[in-house]
């Protein structure tokens, strides 16, 4: 008995080595950002002594790059494209994945198809046109476009007409028997009821409208209209070598999601994971 | 019209409520998605005129033109050499990671918190982080390794360094799908398993991985999907000059290079169809493997 034991207690030890390896190298990427953010370019470049931390903390960096790349307007920029990428996502899916998970009506089927088919295909298919939309619209270099492509999300209506599935019949008919019309026992007893769906729902969308690089860079090619992640791919053309000034703006812009993301845990990893849950 | 009349007053405006409520989704889907596709399928069958002349139709030309440049095929090489690489070693070493994430022990949402980290990132910013990770002369890498290795701009292995910021950037993503699926694993399983003696291995092998088939197909579909659609960290990370870019730029690289810097829309949407069909060939084909490798209760 003692030997397996000692056994058990050896492969959990091995388990938590091989973890922490891992953990190690999932942390260092982003340490190395912050600790070069706060560098001078002299001693990013120094390889005899390799320098591992900065000699003082300034922040120097952050500010010239906050400066030159007006941080405050970009923040702005992906904040509304955020919130109204989610608003509308999950305005638009909750309503129809209602009716495509309780409701009959003609063509049902037909439109849920269109839904699964939308996600089959790569989404780079959609970007030309949507780009030759915006533009003949002259809406280009606008939160509008921006948003434009997050309208509305066929993954979103799958994932809310799930939800409504899931829950039990016999809530509806309480509320028809109450004398509610269709609407109003979506919006007081079903739509409250799907809020986990929401969430998930809106952190997905927020999380991957804030890392969609290539529809800002063709849709807002001005810096004061782009967002944050296109903004650091034209940063990277403008400071080429200086890597300290690129880790700070890298930096700016990665710390409010992940500061989020810390916060919430727990509804990132579902909302994130849900999204490849079912597909 | 029979069928019309039949319905009652209720089911009339259930008819009503529905329509009306997937209304918005529906139009949207139609303006932003689909609309789209008919357009650039239909892009692709026209010579994009110079100078804002208008298009005209030449029929399958550029697909001509596409099948026959050896910079597509190289491009549609690269993407698949980059997939082999992401999605192998992220899938096992995320599965590694989920199985011993799940069972009690200490700092276990510790550790999920940090592999997930990536996947809140921008991967613009992930790209620049690791470009100065793998820089030659200043970067960390070759100051720990002690080499002197130029990973970006080596033809024949740039696109597995490439690969690598892909496995890391996606392992918590996939460890966290592993989690959700290794959750519906009935206990009982394991305990019947200890009863009868079998190792921690023999358990894996004989329990959990068949069990755990249609969660790893599911990964393994979407990975591949995804990875064959890479634009991201190759479009921050390569430059034009780099040597090795030709050996390392994919598809989607390609059609947004057609498409938005050249403004040559035609041969683009050629391309983005291209990846279409590829990547509905490959659907194909795993929906086949599916049926013979998935073990369903």
């Amino acid at each position: 008995m003692d030997s397996v034991r000692t056994k058990d207690r050896i492969v959990r030890v091995v388990i938590h080595v091989i973890l922490i390896i891992m953990s190690v190298i999932m942390i260092v990427p982003f340490l190395w950002m912050a600790l070069t953010a706060f560098k001078t370019v002299a001693e990013s470049t120094s390889i005899d002594p390799f320098v591992i931390l900065p000699s003082s903390w300034k922040f120097d960096n952050f500010t010239t790059v906050w400066k030159n790349y007006n941080f405050l307007i970009l923040y702005k920029n992906t904040l509304l494209m955020i919130f109204f990428r989610v608003l509308c996502a999950v305005v638009t899916a909750t309503m129809a994945g209602y009716a495509f998970g309780r409701l009959r009506f003609p063509g049902k089927n037909i439109l849920f198809g269109m839904v699964l088919v939308q996600m089959m295909v790569p989404p780079q298919i959609f970007l030309l046109p949507q780009y030759l939309m915006v533009s003949k619209l002259r809406l280009l270099d606008t939160t509008f476009a921006l948003v434009f492509p997050g309208l509305v999300s066929a993954f979103g209506t799958y994932l809310m007409k799930t939800s409504f599935q899931s829950l039990p019949k016999d809530l509806e008919e309480a509320g028809s028997i109450d004398g509610c019309n269709i609407g109003q026992r979506f919006l007081l007893i079903m739509a409250p009821l799907t809020r986990s769906g929401m969430v998930s729902l809106g952190i997905f969308t927020a999380v991957f409208g804030f890392k969609d690089l290539m529809w800002p860079m063709i849709a807002c090619t001005r810096s004061d209209t782009t967002s944050l992640s296109a903004a650091l791919a034209k940063m990277q053309g403008q400071f080429a070598a200086n890597y300290p000034q690129l880790m700070a703006a890298a930096l700016m812009a990665c710390i409010p999601m992940i500061i989020l993301y810390l916060i919430f845990q727990k509804q990132f990893v579902e909302g994130i994971a849900t999204s490849g849950g079912k597909l | 019209m029979t069928k019309k009349k039949k319905m009652t007053k209720a089911q009339k405006n259930e008819a009503v409520w529905g329509l009306v409520m997937v209304a918005p989704a529906i139009i949207g889907l139609i303006v932003l998605n689909f609309w789209p596709i008919v357009n650039t399928i239909w892009q692709s069958l026209h010579k994009t005129g110079d100078f804002g002349m208008g298009n005209t139709f030449v029929g399958l030309d550029n697909y001509v033109s596409v099948c026959t440049s050896t910079e597509f095929w190289q491009s549609l090489l690269n993407t698949v050499k980059y997939a082999i690489i992401e999605v192998p070693f992220s899938i096992v070493i995320a599965l590694v990671l989920a199985v011993f994430l799940n069972r009690k022990m200490r700092f276990r949402s510790g550790y999920r918190t940090i592999f997930f980290l990536p996947m809140v990132a921008a991967p613009a910013a992930v790209a620049m982080v690791w470009k100065w990770l793998y820089n030659q002369q200043f970067g960390l890498l070759n100051h720990i390794f002690h080499t002197d290795i130029a990973w970006l701009s080596t033809p024949s292995f740039a696109w597995v360094s490439i690969g690598v910021i892909g496995v890391w950037s996606i392992i918590g993503y996939n460890m966290v799908l592993f989690l959700g699926g290794l959750q519906e694993i009935p206990h009982d399983y394991y305990e019947a398993a200890d009863i009868d003696g079998a190792s921690g291995v023999r358990q894996f092998f004989s329990i959990t991985v068949p069990l755990l088939s249609p969660t790893t197909f599911f990964i393994v579909q979407t990975r591949i999907i995804a990875a064959l659609q890479v634009f991201d960290l190759i479009y921050m990370i390569m430059d034009r000059t780099n040597i090795a870019f030709s050996k390392v730029q994919s598809v989607v690289l390609l059609f947004y290079q057609y498409t938005f810097t050249q403004d040559n829309k035609g041969y683009g949407s050629t391309l983005v169809v291209m990846l279409l069909l590829f990547i509905l060939i490959i659907t194909f084909v795993l929906q086949k493997l599916e049926k013979k490798f998935v073990f369903y209760n």
